[in-house]
This record gives structure tokens, sequence and C-alpha cells, in this order.
């Protein structure tokens, strides 16, 4: 049997369970504690807060964590952690955390910021065209970027992690690099031993969005042990690149061949290539097996070496939105929300706003997947919600005024107003693009905790 | 003609990447994967999801795990950050993929 490390995933977004990495931490027997938690719209949020604060753009949950896990660290001395909740500010983010790391190392790792460079490529004449569509970067929509980060890889995190870093902060990473990254860092793979690379990232892809490898969104919901205590998931990483994915015995939850299955397939384009910055991955030749109770093993995974583009992910500031929702109850309740939501829309337009963008969801009505599951008889009770997007903050504050007046001067039947008035939220664009590898030069800075220091 | 729900023989998820969406079928065995192989091909898919406006529809296969990959392009009205949608991260899109109809599979006594 191959040497192997426990790598367990905390967390798979920005708000997920708070409580679930210190349980991982605690019961896993874990070599690595990984946190994930930059989603694409997250990056829209961290470049809002950066505007109003230069020192912000990290996930301040991290360092609150960190106060949490300090006994745990304590007591598992060889316990590390890796995760990208840097955001758009990794320095400041160690920065904070350093006060809860008293005798150990922080590894931050850089170089995914692109935002300053972007008016140099333009005028450079480098094509910042859209992954998606392919339309050319409009200069006019570059001036309005407010992030663009590179998605980097695991070779920065292991070398942060060779140079003694205990906890390894990084900005835009693929998600799957935190994984691979500490497998890289233990087993000291050649970068080009691309079937080893592709399993720990196969691995890493599986654990990346915590309790979906572990029953969480599982379609035997209703059969499973206590979901609220549901366990994060755990990759044994082997040294021949195979895994075993599996929990903390005693949590909630399951880890099936059919849960894994499921994962895999979660958020990806074309499965014969599953690109990162380290290695495309064929996800077509990978096998898994039952090994005994959530006890999963993936072998056989194959990899290629990746591209010479890195992605890109951009923001771009898009006027300000706003969604108001009330109950609408009785007899007809589908036609009544459904003109309440016209009227809020037409007293807008009254007042003078031609909004750019509005929609009348009728939740309840079949709305959530337009036109597609409509109820078998007429539902007596359903949620109006009236969204608008618009460039003026004062045509949207001025919708967030028009969802009250609903409860006396509306259709009869109409519920829920009590939870207050919405208010404006900036809107964001995203726009995802490749630039040439050979651009971007990722860095690692490795400093004692108490170093990290203003 | 009888005819079997895709979450009969299959369970799924599906999210986000930008304006598109992919669903991952997943089904419960090898046969309910063959079934689905000549049955939910992405016209299909193409055609029950015409509603919500999407553009084209590619089905990738993963027999290795029984598992197809439906990558639907403007699927979103905008995606995650933009759309003004409820479901702006097209979650639910999975568990509706799951109430499509299918002839059901003539050897299979289950499915009816």
């Amino acid at each position: 049997m191959s040497r192997s490390i426990r790598i367990g995933n905390g967390a798979g977004f920005w708000g997920d369970n708070l409580d679930a990495p210190v349980a991982l931490a605690r019961d896993g027997g874990l070599d690595y504690l990984t946190l994930e938690y930059l989603a694409e719209l997250t990056l829209a949020i961290l470049s809002h807060i950066r505007l109003k604060d230069p020192s912000a753009g990290y996930i301040n949950d991290f360092p609150e964590l960190l106060a949490r896990l300090q006994p745990i660290l304590a007591d598992q001395p060889n316990l590390k952690i890796v995760t990208n909740a840097g955001g758009l500010n990794p320095t400041s983010c160690a920065l904070r955390c350093s006060p809860f790391l008293s005798d150990s190392v922080i590894g931050v790792v850089t170089g995914d910021d692109v935002l300053s460079r972007i008016p140099d490529w333009l005028q450079q004449g480098v094509l910042l065209n859209h992954l998606e569509t392919g339309e050319p970067l409009p200069h006019e929509l570059a001036d309005r970027f407010m992030s663009a980060s590179v998605y980097l890889g695991g070779v920065p995190i292991a070398r942060a992690l060779s140079q003694g870093a205990r906890v390894v902060i990084t900005g835009r990473v693929a998600d799957a690099s935190l994984t691979l990254g500490p497998a890289l860092h233990e087993f000291a793979w050649s970068r080009d031993d691309f079937d080893r690379l592709a399993g720990a990232t196969v691995a890493g892809h599986v654990i990346e969005c915590g309790a979906q490898a572990t029953g969480g969104l599982w379609h035997h919901w209703d059969q499973l042990d206590d979901l609220a205590g549901i366990g994060y998931p755990i990759a044994e990483v082997l040294e021949s690149g195979n895994s075993i994915i599996t929990k903390s015995v005693g949590s909630g939850g399951t880890v099936e061949v059919g849960t894994i299955a499921e994962q895999l397939v979660y958020e990806i384009d074309d499965p014969t290539r599953y690109r990162t910055p380290d290695v495309d991955v064929d996800l077509t030749s990978l096998q898994l097996h039952q090994l005994g109770r959530d006890r999963v093993e993936i072998t056989d995974c194959r990899g290629v070496a990746p591209g010479d583009s890195l992605k890109v992910a951009c923001v771009y500031r898009d006027g300000f939105t706003a969604s108001g929702l009330v109950a609408v109850v009785g007899r007809n309740a589908e036609a009544k929300a459904r003109a309440a939501g016209q009227i809020v829309l037409d007293r807008v337009k009254r007042a003078g706003f031609d909004l750019a963008d509005a929609l009348v969801e009728c939740l309840g009505a079949g709305d959530v997947v337009p036109g597609l599951l409509r109820p078998e008889n007429p539902p007596r009770e359903v949620v109006l919600r009236v969204t608008v997007r618009d460039s003026r903050k004062a045509a949207v504050e001025r919708f967030c005024r028009e969802i009250a007046p609903l409860v006396t001067a509306g259709p009869p039947g109409i519920a829920g107003y009590a939870s207050g008035r919405p208010s404006p939220k900036p809107s964001f664009g995203y726009w995802p693009c490749l630039i040439p590898r050979t651009f971007i030069t990722p860095r690692v800075e490795v400093r004692p905790a108490s170093e990290w220091k203003l | 003609m009888n005819t079997i729900a895709v979450a009969d023989i299959a369970h799924a998820r599906s999210g986000d990447k930008g304006n598109r969406a992919n669903i991952g079928v997943v089904a419960f065995d090898g046969p309910a994967y063959l079934w689905l192989k000549e049955y939910l091909t992405g016209q299909v898919v193409h055609e029950y999801f015409q509603s919500i406006g999407i553009g084209t529809v590619v089905r990738y296969e993963l027999p290795n795990i029984h598992a197809f990959n439906f990558v639907m392009d403007e699927a979103l009205a905008g995606g995650a950050s933009r759309s003004l949608r409820l479901d702006t991260q097209g979650k639910a899109l999975a568990s509706a993929l799951l109430e499509l109809r299918l002839p059901a599979p003539t050897h299979d006594k289950e499915a009816s």
C-alpha cells in the first residue's frame, strides 16, 4: 500500500456550515484541512467590499474560524490548512490571521490579481475575448472592471508548504488545486506526471463543494441519518494518484459511488478535458469502487498537459438591483400575483423611470424553472417576487418603495410585507477570458505569523 | 405508451459556469444508462428546456460512471451575478430534468 495523506474540505463556499470545519478538523484525523470559499459570484461581492475598504476583500469568516481552531491546531501539531480565503486580498487576510497562529508559519500565494494589468494588455492588443461567447472585450466595459483574477494552480501552494508554511492563504486558485498542492508537496511528483496530477485533481474536484460529496443533495435524502450533522468529505490521496473519498466516523450523510459520481459531473464542461492550471483531466477514464461503508476509491485517472492559457475571471459593475417579495393567497392567487407585479412596474414607470430590466416571478406557480414544473391544480398560495436592475440607483430606489403600497392598493390577499422594504444592491457582470500562461508569475511569501504584521 | 420519469432511473445535479448551466445525470445502473443514452438525447433536453430560453445543448457521455453531462448555453439569463431570476445558478434545473418523461423500458417490469 502506497503512502497516503488525508485531506478534508470543510467549506464548499462562503456562507457554508460554520461548524463543519471545526468538526472535520477535530474528528477527521487530517493531515490537511482545506477551505474553499470562492464561487464566481463571491469575487463580485468581495470586489464591492474592497472598493469601500482597500484593506478588506478577503473572507472574514476565516480568521474567525482560526480562532475556534486554535485548540485543535495545538492538539494536532501536524495539521495544516490550505485555503483560498485570501480572496482579493490574501496579504490582509494573513495579517488578520496572525494573532491566532502565534507559533506557526503563514504562506501567502499572490499574483492572481491582474486588475491593474488589464489596461496595458488591451493597449498591447492582447485579446480578452469572452470565453463563452467569443465576443471581444469592449473598452468601455474594461473600464468598469472591479476585479480580474487569474486561476492559479497547485504548484505555488506546494512551494509555500515546502518552505514550511502551516497555513497557506491564496487568492483565486482552481478549486481542486487546494488538494493538488498538498499532494504535490508530500509526494514530490514530477510536474509532468500527469496521471497522478489528474488523480489528486479529481479528488480535489470531488471534495471542493463540501457536503455535496457526502450526501448533500442526495436523492435518498429521506433515508440518511443526521443530515444536520453531515460529515464533510475527506480524500485520502495515495502516492499512486489514486484516492479514497470518505468522511469522519459517526458523522451524518453517506459516501457512495452515486454521491461521488454525481459530484464528478458537477459544474463541468467537456468531461474528457476537465481543465485546470496544472493538468487537463479525462473524467471518462476513471473508475469508482465501493470499498466499504462510506469509502469510495477512485482509480485510473488520466491526465494530459494543460494548455498554454490560464483562465481569468473578471467582474464589472453593472448598475443596481433589488428584489421584493410578498405572499399572495386565496383564489386566483397566481393571476393576482402577476397583476400585482405589473402594478409595481407600472408605478415605477409613471414615476418617470423606464427600468432597464425587470422580472416578475410567481413562486409556487412554476416560475423557478420557468414553464416546466407548473402545479397540477391552481395554487391558492404563491410568492410574488419582483426583481429589477438599472444603472440609476434612484430608479431602483423608487422600485423599492412601490412594493409596500400593494398591501392596501393591490388585489386582495397580499401578505408578508412586514419583513421590510428592499434596498438597492450593486449588480455585477462576469467576463471570463483567457491569457497566455507566460504573463503570470505566482508569488509565494512564507513568514512566521508574528512577522505578518502591519 | 407507458412512460417513466428520468427520476425513476437516474439521479442528477446541476450548476453554473458563467451563463452556462450543466446538468449531470447519473443512471442507477448499466441498463438505465443505455436507455438514457438512446432516449435522453441532447435534442430531447433542448426541446424540454425551450421555455426557459436556452441556446445549444451538448451531451457528453461518461459510460465509466453511467453518467451524462448536459451543457446548456444561455441557460441562466445572464449568469449568477447578473440574472434576475431566483435561481440564478441553475440549481433547480436538475430537479426539473428528472421530471421529464421518456418511453418506459419495455423489458423492465418495475417501470410503468
